[in-house]
């Protein structure tokens, strides 16, 4: 289900806000030149809230341990392995839609998303 | 008795000369050194990065002080040779000093040319030859807002981009048609005047001066069409010419120069004569490369080395201006019989040009992408044939013969005796044989043995490769370590260069300095956001999304997400009504738990992102304000019971901790800084392993520096004793600003007083009480900006609101 959740002038340049979920916790990433990007704000290593990192180019530093998570596909960048999941986004105009995830298809449960404690 | 040595000219020939004599045979000598300058032996180039701030007259020094009395030569500096009496064989100074000589070394240098014009006698009108010109230039920068740079050559654009660094409005007024024109051909002139103009300078060529206009002052410049330019500073770049005014009264033959033999002999065979004021078989030169070699031929000459002999000097020329590639050698205005092999980039802005006869080069010049300069120079001086290489030769060496490109390999396949360092003739061999006879590891250590890239400095890259090919993994890069991958400049480059040419922005700095990456990486964008912030305090605008999460929210990120919460307790004083706000924060947010910290502070743990603005209200409202536990910044200041309560207390240290916080609390510092105060030498609040430790004792306060607790624990150096609280607050502030102007990015002040040495900071921070007041000044001003509770911003200001709620919650 796509549902809309703000405009880009709600995310500063080179930052991110939180959409909280029954799912758990959606980073939304905002890059310098204006690109939407959304992933579930949980770190692949230890379940760092990757909403809170330093975004630069299409990808996200996480706050925990500094790993990079390439903003588009999720993957792990550079030496560590690992895939932080994607939410599919778009943009119309300034308008930001996300296909926001159906709770009852997830194969893991939001008690999980819980443990990582992410906040807005 | 040693034979006497009198040499004219404390300059770069005439020194280089003296170090060629004391290499060979240091005894033979007794040396003594007249200069006109008031002032050691430097290195003339760098002027420019002076001038444009890049660099600082100590760093240009060649021979110190010490250096002349360590080698046992009288250096009479500020002192000129007015006469020299052939026949008593003699040197007259101007104060009067007679001086007999058996040898005598002219290195006199050359003077600017100044063109017949009316007006070059107005203040104002400087020219650019030595630290005093610079220092004029400097000072007008200082006053006025135009200047005119006449003379579109080397020098001329060096002095006109070091002005526009300065802030001055430049405009160059260039006789011919093109820029640079005895070193660049048309095109290369053309693009390098378009750069230049897109930098913001002026550029106008075919320009003839016809008078410079003023009354007493400098006010303009006025060309022969009727153009009138406004200046308060004018730059006479037009030229040099010979010094020959001794070498005149002398009688000794001359022409343009001194005329010398192939010995550097002059028409008297006790008189020789180096650098830029001799005429050698018809030709005089201006730049160091000839000068260096002709040094050579004559230390070896008159330590009686046979058969010597200096054969004229094939030249090169490479424009010493950040960011602006260029690089010229030999003749390039081909004719008949004469190939031009061209090659072009538009938008990478690259222009190569190589000229060949008979399959050997005959010049090149290279613009926008110069490393293989050095390679063409060779092939040149070589007179190697390059018929085989003919098809690939304009993409440089590393193509050469099809192999692939790798920096590396193409150092690699230079042969032994290929010139690395043009200024001073180091060949490759040279270098790794002093590499590995002496054991030697670093760029730094490679200077000193050998002299390769001490001079202009633009081979550092490849003398570090050769570095890494003859170590192997044993090397590894140290003084231009890039800040990370983005960019191959250093931190300490960077700082420099932010401050030299004013900029005063992130993405500006991304940009004038070429990073690879669009928009940096968060290992330099945090460090850049504070370079900017202490170069611009009260002027730059914190960027937040430069910011670690910590700094950003003001408080500390836990494992789980939540974050904690420490709020500022002067000295580690608190009171009842604190405690009872604190306690009803922690029930208002069912905050999990509470620890006092290692810095005598209490510590929120566990909470809610969305909760900080009020718990930040709550706190404030009863008088606390942000601690700055998650920050590079001043932590705490913790303290003993001192004399208010202790029975061995001598000071004050509750009193004098509280003090320091109130001075310090909201800098941002390289990395974290904490500070101690202990009331007597028992030390109880463990003040010698702190950033800043203070330790009363009965006649005042001890202070120390550069301790660390953590991973890696060191105990402080002493500082120095001071009587007053006064001049603690002093001593420290000018430390703190020490430390945030010269400490790299994440570099502790321990790592970095052992990089600096105590010895550097006493310089600063003790010695020189101007140098002390100057840096406490600084830190002042830079506190006016930063004093602001970023917690009360946030809390009632509402500021970053979107940083604390969510986008939107999906229920
Ligand atoms: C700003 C600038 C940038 C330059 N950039 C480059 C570059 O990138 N590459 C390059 O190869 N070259 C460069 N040069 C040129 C280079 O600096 C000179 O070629 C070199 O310094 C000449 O050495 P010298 O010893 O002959 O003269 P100097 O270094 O000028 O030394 C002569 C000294 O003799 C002193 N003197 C003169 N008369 C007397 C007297 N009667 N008694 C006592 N002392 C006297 C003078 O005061 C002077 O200190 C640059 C020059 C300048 C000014
Ligand atoms: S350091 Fe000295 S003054 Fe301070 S508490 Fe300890 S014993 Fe007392
Ligand atoms: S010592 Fe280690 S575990 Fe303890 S607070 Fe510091 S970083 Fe965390
Ligand atoms: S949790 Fe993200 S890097 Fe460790």
């Amino acid at each position: 289900m796509w549902m809309e959740i703000g405009t880009i002038n709600d995310i500063p340049k080179l930052g991110a806000r939180v959409v909280e979920s029954a799912a758990g916790d959606i980073a939304v990433f905002r890059t310098a030149d204006d690109e939407i990007f959304a992933l579930y704000d949980r770190c692949p290593h230890k379940g760092g809230a990757l909403s809170q990192g330093i975004v630069h180019g299409k990808a996200v530093a996480c706050p925990l341990h500094n790993w990079n998570i390439d903003l588009n596909t999720g993957d792990v960048l550079g030496p560590d392995n690992g895939c932080a999941r994607t939410v599919a986004v778009s943009l119309n105009g300034d308008v930001i839609r996300l296909q926001m995830p159906d709770v009852k298809t997830q194969d893991f449960k939001a008690q999980d998303l819980k443990a990582t404690g992410t906040n807005g | 008795m040693k034979e006497k040595l009198v040499v004219i000219g404390n300059g770069m020939a005439g020194m280089r000369t003296v170090e060629e004599i004391l290499k060979h045979d240091a005894e033979r000598f007794d040396i003594t050194v007249f200069g006109a300058e008031p002032r050691e032996n430097y290195n003339r180039i760098m002027l420019s990065p002076v001038l444009s701030g890049e660099k600082s007259y100590e760093d240009i020094i060649i021979n110190t002080r010490e250096w002349y009395i360590e080698n046992d030569i009288t250096l009479f500096a500020g002192d000129p040779v007015t006469v020299i009496d052939r026949d008593a064989k003699t040197v007259t100074s101007a104060r009067g000093e007679t001086f007999a000589y058996d040898k005598l070394l002219l290195a006199t240098g050359s003077d600017p040319f100044i063109i017949p014009v009316p007006g070059t006698d107005l203040e104002g009108v400087v020219t650019f030859r030595d630290l005093d010109d610079v220092n004029r230039m400097l000072d007008a920068a200082k006053k006025g807002r135009n200047a005119v740079v006449i003379g579109g050559g080397l020098l001329g654009l060096e002095a006109a981009v070091g002005l526009k660094a300065n802030g001055m409005d430049v405009t160059v007024v260039h006789l011919m048609d093109t820029l640079m024109e005895r070193q660049l051909d048309e095109a290369a002139g053309y693009l390098l005047a378009s750069e230049l103009k897109n930098r913001g300078l002026d550029v106008r060529t075919k320009a003839n001066t016809k008078a410079i206009l003023g009354s007493e002052k400098v006010t303009g410049l006025e060309l022969d069409d009727g153009t009138v330019i406004d200046a308060d500073l004018v730059v006479m770049a037009v030229g040099i010419k010979p010094n020959v005014t001794l070498a005149r009264q002398a009688e000794l033959d001359i022409a343009r120069g001194v005329l010398v033999d192939d010995q550097m002999q002059t028409s008297d065979s006790d008189i020789f004569a180096v650098g830029e004021c001799v005429e050698h078989r018809g030709a005089t030169y201006g730049l160091v490369a000839p000068l260096y070699e002709m040094g050579k031929v004559l230390a070896e000459h008159l330590v009686g080395g046979n058969g010597v002999a200096y054969q004229g000097s094939v030249t090169s020329t490479k424009l010493k201006v950040t960011g602006v590639d260029v690089f010229s050698a030999g003749d390039f205005s081909g004719g008949e019989g004469a190939d031009d092999i061209v090659f072009r980039d538009a938008s990478r802005g690259v222009y190569k040009r190589i000229v060949v006869r008979d399959n050997k080069i005959e010049g090149a010049v290279l613009y926008g992408d110069a490393k293989d300069g050095a390679w063409y120079f060779q092939l040149m001086k070589d007179d190697t044939d390059i018929s085989e290489l003919r098809d690939t030769i304009v993409f440089g060496q590393a193509y050469a013969g099809g192999v692939q490109a790798d920096p590396s390999a193409a150092v690699a396949a230079l042969a032994d005796d290929a010139e690395i360092c043009g200024c001073n003739g180091i060949s490759k061999g040279d270098i790794v044989t002093a590499i590995t006879e002496n054991g030697l590891s670093t760029l730094e250590e490679v200077k000193a043995h050998t002299k390769a890239s001490a001079s202009c400095g633009g081979c550092s890259g490849l003398v570090e490769q050769v570095l890494a090919l003859t170590l192997g993994d044993e090397y590894e890069v140290q003084t231009v370590k890039p800040m990370c991958g983005c960019t191959s400049h250093s931190h300490d480059d960077v700082r420099r260069l932010i401050v030299a040419k004013d900029m005063k922005s992130i993405p500006e700095v991304l940009q004038e300095l070429e990073w690879s990456t669009p928009d940096g990486c968060p290992s330099c964008r945090p460090a850049l956001n504070y370079y900017l912030l202490c170069a611009h305090p009260g002027e730059y605008v914190d960027d937040s999304q430069s910011r670690f999460i910590n700094e950003r929210a003001h408080a500390n990120i836990q494992k789980d997400g939540t974050f904690s919460v420490v709020p500022r307790m002067w000295g580690g004083m608190t009171s009842a009504d604190e405690l009872r706000a604190i306690a009803d924060v922690v029930d208002k947010y069912d905050i999990p738990a509470v620890k006092v910290t290692g810095g005598q502070r209490l510590d929120l743990f566990g909470v809610e992102k969305k909760d900080l603005p009020g718990v930040w209200a709550d706190l404030n409202a009863a008088g606390m304000v942000s601690g700055h536990a998650y920050g590079k910044s001043l932590r705490t200041v913790k303290t003993c019971a001192g004399s208010q309560w202790c029975r061995f207390g001598t000071q004050d240290a509750i009193e004098m901790g509280i003090a320091l916080e109130q001075m310090a609390w909201g800098s941002w510092t390289p990395h974290k800084f904490k500070m101690a105060v202990s009331g007597c030498p028992r030390n109880c609040a463990e003040a010698t392993i702190k950033d800043f430790g203070v330790v009363a004792v009965d006649s005042g306060y001890e202070l120390h520096v550069g301790g660390n607790g953590g991973i890696e624990v060191r105990v402080t150096d002493y500082l120095c004793t001071v009587e007053t609280e006064e001049e603690v607050l002093e001593y420290c502030g000018a430390y703190m600003q020490l430390y945030r102007e010269e400490g790299r990015y994440l570099e502790r002040t321990a790592p970095w007083v052992e990089r600096v040495g105590l010895d550097h900071i006493k310089a600063h921070v003790v010695e020189d009480a101007e140098k002390r007041a100057g840096l406490y000044k600084r830190f002042i001003a830079s506190q006016e900006a930063l004093q602001e509770d970023p917690w009360a911003e946030r809390a009632r200001g509402g500021k970053d609101k979107h940083e604390f709620t969510p986008l939107k919650v999906v229920a």
